[in-house]
């Protein structure tokens, strides 16, 4: 039975990497994924994050396999917290325990950027400027004529 | 055939709507839904077609469904 990796609670990274670690290891990795008060050039003041979640799950899970795989002597942990949150909450936290360091740093990349690509999770961002979905604009392709017409 | 569409993120604001019942003909494919959203939803005609689930699992836009799928549109993710 995989471990849950999504929560609507707030993050204890300690608590996480309890459960990770043993007494094997001499290197535990720690990533928080942080919310953080711009996105390129417009402030942000919080991130409202929305899942698919039984998929995101199941993509998260096969995230960490992969990883495991190709590093299986390293331990991991991961929690994404979904809903409101403002800007300094952790959003993610993967800990990654193992013998030795060069391991356990590899996996934690690798894990953080498997769940940005493939997780369907969406964040939409609130500030001064407005609300937007991140990654929606920009994935605009040819404009509507009679929407997008000037006078 | 009955069939569940999902929708999320923007296109979920923009339809309106974070789930449907649908009733399908055999064949029919993620593509064929999304064209009809898009012309439900002027506004989705300027996005390409988002990656495509199907019972939670990523797939192909031309994938055929069948009685019972869940069929979800991935907009563009940012999680993490």
């Amino acid at each position: 039975m995989p471990m849950a990796y999504l929560t609507d609670d707030i993050i204890d990274i300690r608590n996480l990497a309890a459960g990770v670690v043993r007494p094997s290891d001499g290197a535990v990795v720690t990533f928080a994924g942080v919310v953080r008060d711009h996105h390129q050039d417009k402030a942000v003041e919080s991130i409202e994050y929305h899942a698919y979640r039984p998929m995101a799950e199941k993509e998260i899970d096969k995230v960490v396999r992969s990883v495991a795989a190709e590093h299986p002597n390293v331990r991991t942990g991961v929690i994404h917290r979904l809903g409101m949150l403002k800007v300094g909450e952790t959003s993610i936290a993967i800990v990654c325990a193992s013998s030795h360091r060069a391991d356990a740093f590899e996996a934690c990349r690798k894990i953080i950027d498997g769940v940005k690509e493939t997780a369907p999770i969406w964040k939409k961002e609130f500030g001064p400027d407005g609300t937007e979905w991140v990654g929606w604009q920009s994935d605009r392709t040819d404009p509507v004529p009679d929407i997008d017409q000037k006078e | 055939m009955n069939v569940t569409l999902k929708l999320f993120a923007a296109v979920r604001d923009i339809v309106g709507e974070s789930s449907r019942e649908l009733q399908l003909d055999e064949g029919a494919t993620p593509e064929q839904l999304w064209r009809d959203l898009v012309s439900h939803h002027r506004e989705l005609y300027v996005h390409r077609i988002p990656m495509v689930a199907i019972n939670e699992e990523y797939a192909g836009s031309d994938t055929e469904l069948h009685e019972g799928d869940e069929v979800a549109f991935i907009p563009p993710v940012s999680g993490g």
